[in-house]
């Protein structure tokens, strides 16, 4: 890990109710959320700690009321966290003043809503404009700004459309574009394809990766689909009652579950999606004969899993620099792909 | 007892009634006794008022004014001076629109004086020439929506013009353009802060229900004291009138903006102003214009009633005939009324919903096209005027302004048309007259004049504990009280019995027209656009056929009232029926309901709750209508309040009176609104 995160989080609590402070000091920083609840609070967010490097993608997955959003809007400081540290390019965010607040929104971040949170008064070109105009920008500025964002979520031709005029995959493509406008380096996704059907939202999804691929940014991302957070994370936190039940790789997740509540969740993801080559190689044995493919460490198993099929003898498995690391065979490809359960428990 | 478990409300209100009929038969009607009237404990509240108006206009807070004309300071009330200078700021602003449309010497004398004035007759403003405002009218309509909004600003200013009543629109347009901005702004303002602090909502919201439950009328007395007679009395009464609802929609309509578009105003970098003014108030356009809808609507409805306190222009024209009788010419006026009001609604609505084009590429001309076909349409309707002045030498300049009443009248028309009715079905009229007031409406007044008090009491807040609850029973008792302790009960009831009278039948009907034309997808268009169309009538215009068909009768109150109170009905039962979901018809198909018991027992008590609200706004227009009624002669409080306007006491007592008939409606709201609420949320529809 770099030693400068983007974000960074300490022992973060948010809890919902009156005298919340008071009864959080009271407790010393063991919440409890069956004894708040009793008297009256609703424990949000419960000592969450967790650090977001420079380009990298975090998901934060968890049921409804789980404290994933309150979580991100802690952090978003679209509400303020009962107690704890947040830190954003090193500055203390709960220590901003109202004015250095709306400065560091309008330069740093960008956010996307569930809900789209659209203005229904702007049409789409309107809309994107907005943080542009804002901040002080000229109409003619940010009205060419907007149009480029609307090239970048392709949406041409639609510019003078009302948000009520577009499908739901279109207004998050504004709401997207409108995050974007101001090219912040923390870019907040609140749930962005939950309202969408299955179909858009893969198409959504492939499109985000994209942008993604382009911009690099530093990304919050909160989702309840846990499919969704395997697609997309370098590191997924999984969150139950307020609390980050574990936060690791996807592919750590789904391989060693910290809790029973985490492997619940890895239970029916086919391993093949998120397992890499490397966890599953075996360490080179010199006296083996290998074939002519290669295949990267670091590649998802199912992205090459035809081509080791169809191959007879053991492939060989590369790191970055093109060294052979391992060896894999192809029944253990078989195995993982549709014996699954037994493989895992010899492995762990 | 299965019938007390089955229906406990039935059961509770079988015995209210039982309770009642006991009180009125035991309770004995005598002065002096308690339970039959209450003591006019009361009596003194409208002097308390009368003097501390007085104490605040004559003897409060002396300050030292400088007066030019005795070149010296003088002691004056504050508070006098601060209402003297709103109304010479009204005043000054109200004749510079009117100037402007009209011509006059009017501002200049206020900035200079009469005799400069005489000694430079060229200050003289002239008028601009109704064909250039026509001209503006159009192309205004054209800019904003487009060719229908130009067509029907051409046909309204034309018609003003043709019919000879350009003078007095155009006043009454003045005084609307003043009043009906300041109401929004004002409105916009108190929205604004109640939603900002909860003190403030909490502390405008009884303020509110009194403004929009207290009749026009009312408004008047006390205005009259503060600022004089005038336009700039009418305008600030007008103002005060039309503000509440305003506040209301303002701050409904930022109460309902999504949290979702606030947090994204706030992730886009908006500080507290950008998100107020290009966020929260955007987003909650809707209502807001709905308010500014209202605003139009309710400063139009008050030009009449402002008439009655120096207002010029249609209302007060309006009054002049109808007091001669002169129905013809009412008829002409008041369409008059309507055309500028619906012109108004329509243009104030195309204008929140203008968009601006970013791309277009513009010229000059293109960009100032609208401001240069103005200019030519100035240049060429001045030149017209002045041509004007030359063909008629003799009489008056159509091309400059058509004089008052010297225009095309259609008044004769109407006139034979009335005197053919009364003619042809008089003794139809007079029959179904004679039969209404002796055979219902008398013994329907004298039966609630025979309520003893206590009784009423019983009843009401019974009624009030059995649908809504103890508090609501409290809330309706106090209201009670005040009116029973003031010296006006007998005339209260009065009132209540009109009202209740054309309330019941207003409901009726409403539920009836509304039920049938719910049915339909385009009969329930169709009604819901007359319901619309007749609610842009001024309140007053109502009274014009009634008064053609029937005269100065108790029948022609009831019969405006009906008319005006089934509006409301009529609207909510359609709305609440077609809301039913559409899973329930679904449902209820599958499950072999014929129309009739689809009505009775799937739509009907889904829409409930939102006819009752319907009820709830009849009986305030009723209230409304019933006082208005006055004007033509009945014997309730309106009548008071009326009489009030031209008392020199009258301040405590119209603002009595007002509160009395505001408590009504209050009283009433409290029930059903609470009822209407609680049922909602039984049925999972709030």
């Amino acid at each position: 890990m770099s030693s400068n995160p983007v974000i960074k989080c300490e022992s973060v609590y948010k809890i919902f109710g009156n005298n919340a402070k008071q009864t959080l000091e009271q407790a010393n920083g063991v919440v409890d959320s069956i004894e708040f609840l009793e008297a009256g609070l609703i424990v949000g967010v419960n000592n969450v700690s967790l650090e977001v490097n420079q380009g990298e993608l975090l998901v934060i997955m968890g049921l409804s009321g789980s404290g994933k959003s309150t979580l991100l809007r802690c952090i978003s400081r679209l509400t303020d966290a009962t107690a704890g540290k947040i830190y954003v390019d090193g500055q203390d965010l709960l220590a901003l003043t109202k004015k250095q607040l709306i400065e560091l929104r309008r330069d740093k971040m960008g956010m996307v809503f569930q809900s789209f949170g659209l203005l229904p008064h702007k049409t789409v070109l309107e809309n994107i404009a907005f943080p542009l105009q804002v901040k002080g920008s000229s109409t003619r500025e940010s009205v060419e700004r907007a149009a480029q964002m609307v090239q970048l979520v392709g949406l041409q031709g639609r510019e003078n459309y009302f948000p009520r005029e577009l499908s739901g995959g279109q207004q998050q493509r504004v709401g997207i574009a409108r995050s974007l406008a101001v090219e912040p380096d923390i870019w907040f996704l609140d749930e962005p394809f939950s309202a969408l059907d299955p179909l858009i939202r893969k198409e959504m999804q492939d499109e985000f990766l994209r942008l993604q691929g382009v911009l690099s940014k530093t990304i919050l991302f909160v989702t309840h689909d846990f499919d969704e957070a395997l697609r997309l994370a370098d590191r997924i936190a999984i969150m139950k009652d307020g609390v980050v039940e574990q936060l690791d790789t996807p592919s750590n997740i789904v391989l060693n579950p910290a809790t029973e509540y985490v492997r619940k969740f890895t239970e029916d993801v086919p391993r093949v999606k998120v397992l890499t080559v490397r966890s599953i190689m075996d360490p080179l044995d010199e006296s083996e004969r290998l074939g002519e493919l290669r295949v990267s460490e670091d590649a998802i198993v199912e992205s090459v899993a035809e081509d080791i099929l169809s191959e007879e003898r053991p492939v060989a498995v590369v790191d970055a620099e093109d060294n052979i690391v391992g060896t894999l065979h192809a029944s253990h490809v078989l195995k993982v792909l549709f014996g699954g359960r037994s493989e895992e428990s010899t492995q762990n | 007892m299965d019938l007390l478990t089955k229906h406990p409300k039935a059961v509770q209100f079988l015995v209210l009634l039982a309770v009642f009929f006991l009180l009125c038969l035991l309770i004995s009607p005598s002065d002096s006794n308690f339970l039959w009237r209450f003591p006019p404990l009361l009596k003194q509240l409208p002097f308390i008022i009368n003097d501390s108006v007085r104490y605040l206009m004559f003897d409060w807070m002396p300050v030292q004014v400088y007066d030019p004309i005795i070149d010296d300071f003088e002691e004056k009330p504050l508070f006098r001076e601060f209402t003297r200078s709103i109304s010479s700021i009204f005043l000054l602003v109200i004749n510079f629109v009117r100037e402007i449309f009209l011509g006059g010497v009017k501002t200049v004398v206020a900035f200079t004086d009469w005799d400069f004035i005489s000694e430079n007759p060229w200050l003289r403003w002239p008028a601009l020439p109704w064909t250039v405002i026509a001209g503006w009218a159009v192309i205004l309509g054209y800019k904003l929506q487009g060719k229908g909004l130009a067509i029907l600003a051409g046909i309204c200013t034309i018609y003003l013009a043709v019919f000879g009543q350009w003078k007095p629109s155009m006043e009454t347009l003045s005084f609307v353009l003043i009043a009906a901005p300041v109401s929004v702004l004002l409105g916009l303002i108190f929205g604004i802060w109640a939603f900002k602090s909860r003190v403030i909502e909490i502390a405008l919201n009884p303020l509110l229900n009194v403004a929009q439950t207290m009749p026009h009328y009312s408004y008047l007395v006390p205005v009259i004291v503060l600022f004089g007679v005038g336009d700039h009395a009418a305008a600030i009464a007008t103002i005060v009138f039309a503000s509440p609802p305003m506040v209301r929609l303002t701050l409904l309509g930022l109460k309902k903006v999504p949290a979702d578009i606030v947090d994204s105003g706030s992730m886009s970098g908006c500080n507290t102003f950008q998100m107020m003014f290009r966020v929260l108030i955007p987003t909650a356009r809707r209502d807001i214009l709905i308010g500014v809808n209202q605003v139009v609507m309710q400063c139009l409805a008050m030009t009449v009633i402002a008439s009655f306190i120096g207002a010029q222009g249609l209302g007060s024209n309006l009054m002049i005939a109808l007091n001669s009788l002169r129905v013809g010419t009412g008829i002409e006026i008041g369409l008059c009324i309507v055309l500028i009001a619906v012109l108004l609604d329509k243009m104030s609505l195309a204008w929140a919903n203008k968009q601006t084009d970013y791309f277009a590429d513009l010229t000059f001309f293109q960009r100032n096209r609208f401001a240069l076909i103005a200019l030519i349409v100035f240049v060429v309707g001045s030149i017209l005027a002045y041509i004007g002045s030359f063909i008629f030498r003799d009489s008056h300049n159509y091309l400059y302004i058509v004089p008052h009443n010297k225009g095309i009248t259609t008044a004769p028309f109407w006139q034979f048309t009335v005197d053919w009715i009364w003619d042809t079905f008089f003794y139809a009229l007079k029959a179904f007259n004679e039969f209404l007031i002796t055979k219902i409406l008398e013994p329907m007044k004298s039966m609630y004049l025979a309520m003893p008090v206590a009784a009423t009491f019983v009843l009401m807040m019974g009624a009030g504990y059995i649908l809504a609850g103890v508090r609501q029973a409290l809330i309706i008792g106090g209201f009670l009280l005040f009116i029973a302790l003031s010296e006006y009960w007998d005339r209260a009831l009065i009132t209540a019995y009109i009202a209740s009278f054309a309330v019941v039948v207003s409901a009726v009907f409403g539920i009836v027209v509304g039920s049938i034309c719910a049915q339909n997808n385009t009969a329930s268009k169709f009604i819901l656009l007359i319901c619309d169309f007749l609610q842009t009538f001024p309140s007053f215009i109502y009274l014009i056929p009634v008064i053609m068909l029937f005269g100065i009768t108790d029948t022609s109150v009831i019969i405006a009232t009906v008319v005006y109170a089934s509006v409301p009905a009529t609207r909510y039962t359609v709305e609440g029926l077609r809301s039913v979901p559409q899973v329930m018809h679904d449902a209820g198909s599958m499950l072999g309901v014929s129309r009739w018991q689809r009505w009775i027992s799937i739509e009907l008590p889904l829409a409930f709750p939102h006819i009752m609200l319907g009820i709830n706004q009849t009986v305030i227009f009723a209230l409304f209508m019933v006082i208005i009624g006055a004007f033509i002669g009945t014997t309730d409080l309106g009548q008071l309040i009326l009489k009030a306007i031209s008392d020199p006491q009258g301040t405590g007592i119209g603002l009595t009176l007002g509160l009395c008939v505001a408590f009504i409606g209050l009283a009433v709201d409290q029930i059903i609104r609470t009822w209407a609420d609680n049922r909602k949320k039984a049925l999972d529809l709030a």
